[in-house]
């Protein structure tokens, strides 16, 4: 294993992680509620959902959030390698499982950690063992 | 209050997000590429948002109601079931395949590209099915079995 130094930001990843953090924070002691992104969409999809508008209103604040970034500073360069079809496969994966397994990086990995969830904890590693797996198979076995 | 509130949290998310560099699925799948060109951040956004939120939840799991009033409603479910492994394991791999997940793919739609779209897209219909597979009675059957 060597380390990509070329594009390890540790500063603004920290700070950026800080800023999550104060967002979970903010959303269960104000709103009593746990910050997971696929399980506050994925309510949305429920009919009868009482809580349509405050999911609405965290969904809506992460679309603005690039609206927002770019009035301080330039959006950060980003890459994406996946062809349309792989993005197909990949999204269904991710709508299928977060709702299945009843979270997925924010909501588990962030949230779950911090309140000391250990199914949490078997769910992340659940995820980031797929993670792994799934791009040293594409990556390195098929490339 | 709660609808602003809610707003407000969602957009820091979706800040924290940018900053951190989880929008750009070449930094998230070399975090995973643990075999190759090991890219370390994702550990530090990861270190960065649960040293804060820690100390919320420890504050949050001693009170019934929110700062707003509202109930706090934290997950109680313990049990490790064959639904979350396995739920994990198909995210895991979508997530490999592209780089993206749900968070980071909902920022990424206000940027304008089409990439984007085409995930969410996607995955709103795996979630869709998901609530088709919990509304079909067959399936309580199953999982307690």
């Amino acid at each position: 294993m060597t380390i990509a130094w070329d594009s390890f930001t540790p500063w603004a990843s920290l700070g950026g992680g800080i800023l999550i953090g104060l967002s979970t924070a903010m959303f269960v002691l104000l709103n009593g509620r746990i910050a997971g992104v696929s399980g506050v969409l994925g309510g949305l999809l429920r009919p009868a959902g009482a809580d349509v508008a405050w999911r609405a209103a965290f969904i809506i604040g992460l679309l603005a959030a690039p609206f927002a970034f770019s009035r301080v500073a330039p959006l950060p360069e980003v890459w994406i390698g996946a062809d349309t079809a792989t993005l197909v496969v990949a999204g269904l994966l991710v709508g299928v499982g977060t709702r299945f397994g009843s979270g997925c990086t924010s909501g588990h990995g962030v949230c779950g950690l911090s309140r000391g969830s250990y199914r949490s904890l078997v769910a992340t590693a659940s995820f980031m063992f797929a993670g792994v797996v799934t791009v040293y198979v594409t990556r390195h076995l098929f490339s | 209050m709660r609808i602003a509130t809610a707003f407000l949290a969602g957009l820091l998310f979706g800040l924290g997000l940018l900053l951190s560099g989880m929008t750009d699925p070449s930094k998230v799948i070399g975090f995973l590429n643990v075999a190759g060109k090991w890219e370390p951040s994702m550990a530090f956004v990861m270190s960065g948002a649960i040293l804060v939120s820690y100390f919320a939840f420890r504050l949050a799991g001693k009170r019934d109601r929110s700062w707003l009033g509202e109930t706090i409603l934290l997950p109680s479910a313990t049990k490790i079931d064959r639904r979350l492994v396995l739920g994990g394991l198909v995210f895991g791999t979508g997530w490999g395949l592209a780089g993206i997940c749900p968070g980071p793919a909902l920022v990424s739609l206000g940027r304008g590209d089409s990439e984007p779209f085409v995930f969410v897209a996607a995955m709103l219909v795996g979630m869709g099915m998901y609530e088709l597979y919990e509304r079909c009675p067959a399936s309580r059957m199953r999982d307690a079995g």
